[in-house]
């Protein structure tokens, strides 16, 4: 059967379209978009950033408080009085409640006594930013679920949403709870929403975050999930890590070593 | 209505008296009272030029706020290829650190007050 007028019009149409349409697109792509602004040139830059936390060395240092007060010291964290008004980034919590659905009748001695650091887990399907109205909450194309105060009603979705608690909300002026303003980094005002941003303008400028900088048992290692061969795979791939309940789906983050 | 005539001359009166400081600023072609920012940095150049800056100082800032927070991109380029940190607190006010007479003496001016932009920004002379 032969192909007639009106089909052969049809076939060389959508080719020509799709030859044009391609090398538009592929012009397009390789230029760069004009922009006065330039790739910070040390800054660390990450496919899937994630965090892994060696509880074996957290429960060697049972009270140690290092990586909360280098947080605390570089975001400005206030430190209320009250602690319904508690602002917290990185904090303790209770194993039970830190891990409700895991099996733990015969895991490492001691650990279900250790109080496990916890913050936000970045996780890879976030419910907070999912219900936050404003976008004031993203995820980052590197994994990095952000906070902008600058967008934040307060409303607190997200801190209904959030699984884990870890999102505070500023019922009160943080700035004279705040012991020592670190002045390259801003307080937040009453009415917003904040979180542990992995911190992700420390990364901007080459820094590792301040809570694995401060940890001399080296607790806390940060790196790039889709790295083969940075120290989180290598850590991941050697030990047994649990999540914080998995079960929910959102996929966290931040993974612990038992 | 009595007395119509004079309640009206009155009232002519009243309004030419109460809005004699704009004819008269119309009428000279300039302002009595201008607001006199100080500059006291020793930059010679801003991240960019002064015109710009006076007229548009609010858009750079958007636009630092949402490459900075939103986007990532930290560094802007001035027009003579300097770079700059887009920080308010680190490169803004590193300069114009006299926040009283450099941005309140435009802003009670022109009557936009205080911007929230110092609920959560620090004024550097202002820390303890």
């Amino acid at each position: 059967m032969g192909i007639d007028r009106r089909k052969f019009l049809t076939i060389a149409g959508l080719t020509a379209a799709s030859v044009i349409g391609r090398k538009a697109l592929g012009d397009s792509l390789s230029v760069a978009p004009e922009s006065n602004l330039l790739p910070e040139e040390n800054r660390l830059i990450g496919h899937r950033w994630a965090m892994v936390v060696d509880l074996r060395k957290c429960k060697e240092q049972h009270n140690c408080t290092k990586c909360i007060d280098a947080c605390n010291a570089v975001h400005n964290i206030p430190q209320f009085d009250n602690p319904k008004d508690e602002v917290k980034w990185i904090w303790k919590e209770h194993f039970k409640e830190a891990f409700p659905n895991q099996e733990k009748e015969y895991i490492l001695e001691g650990l279900l006594e250790t109080p496990i650091t916890v913050m936000c887990n970045h996780c890879d399907n976030p419910p907070c930013v999912r219900v936050c109205p404003t976008q004031a909450t993203w995820k980052r194309e590197d994994g990095i679920v952000m906070m902008d105060m600058h967008r934040c009603i307060g409303c607190r979705y997200c801190v209904a949403a959030c699984p884990y608690g870890s999102r505070s909300f500023n019922w009160r002026d943080p700035r004279p709870f705040i012991k020592e303003i670190n002045k390259d980094y801003p307080t937040r005002t009453r009415g917003v929403v904040e979180k542990c941003n992995f911190c992700a303008e420390r990364l901007a400028r080459g820094q590792m975050p301040a809570c694995v900088e401060a940890c001399e048992e080296k607790a806390l290692i940060f790196g790039d999930l889709e790295d083969p061969d940075s120290e989180v795979r290598a850590l991941l791939r050697e030990n047994f890590a649990i999540r914080r309940k998995p079960n929910l789906g959102t996929n966290p983050e931040v993974y612990y070593i038992v | 209505m009595y007395d119509a005539g004079k309640i009206i001359v009155g009232l002519i009166i009243f309004l030419v008296l109460i809005t004699s400081p704009v004819w008269y600023n119309m009428a000279s072609g300039k302002s009595e009272v201008v607001p006199q920012p100080k500059i006291i940095t020793a930059e010679k150049e801003c991240v960019m030029g002064t015109e710009y800056m006076r007229e548009k100082h609010m858009d750079l800032l958007n636009e630092w706020r949402d490459k900075a927070v939103r986007e990532g991109e930290r560094i802007h380029a001035a027009p003579n290829g300097r770079k700059f940190n887009m920080s308010l607190t680190g490169t803004c006010l590193n300069c114009h650190s006299n926040k009283t007479e450099f941005c309140d003496a435009c802003h009670n001016y022109s009557a936009v007050g205080q911007p929230y932009c110092w609920d959560c920004h620090n004024i550097p002379e202002e820390i303890k």
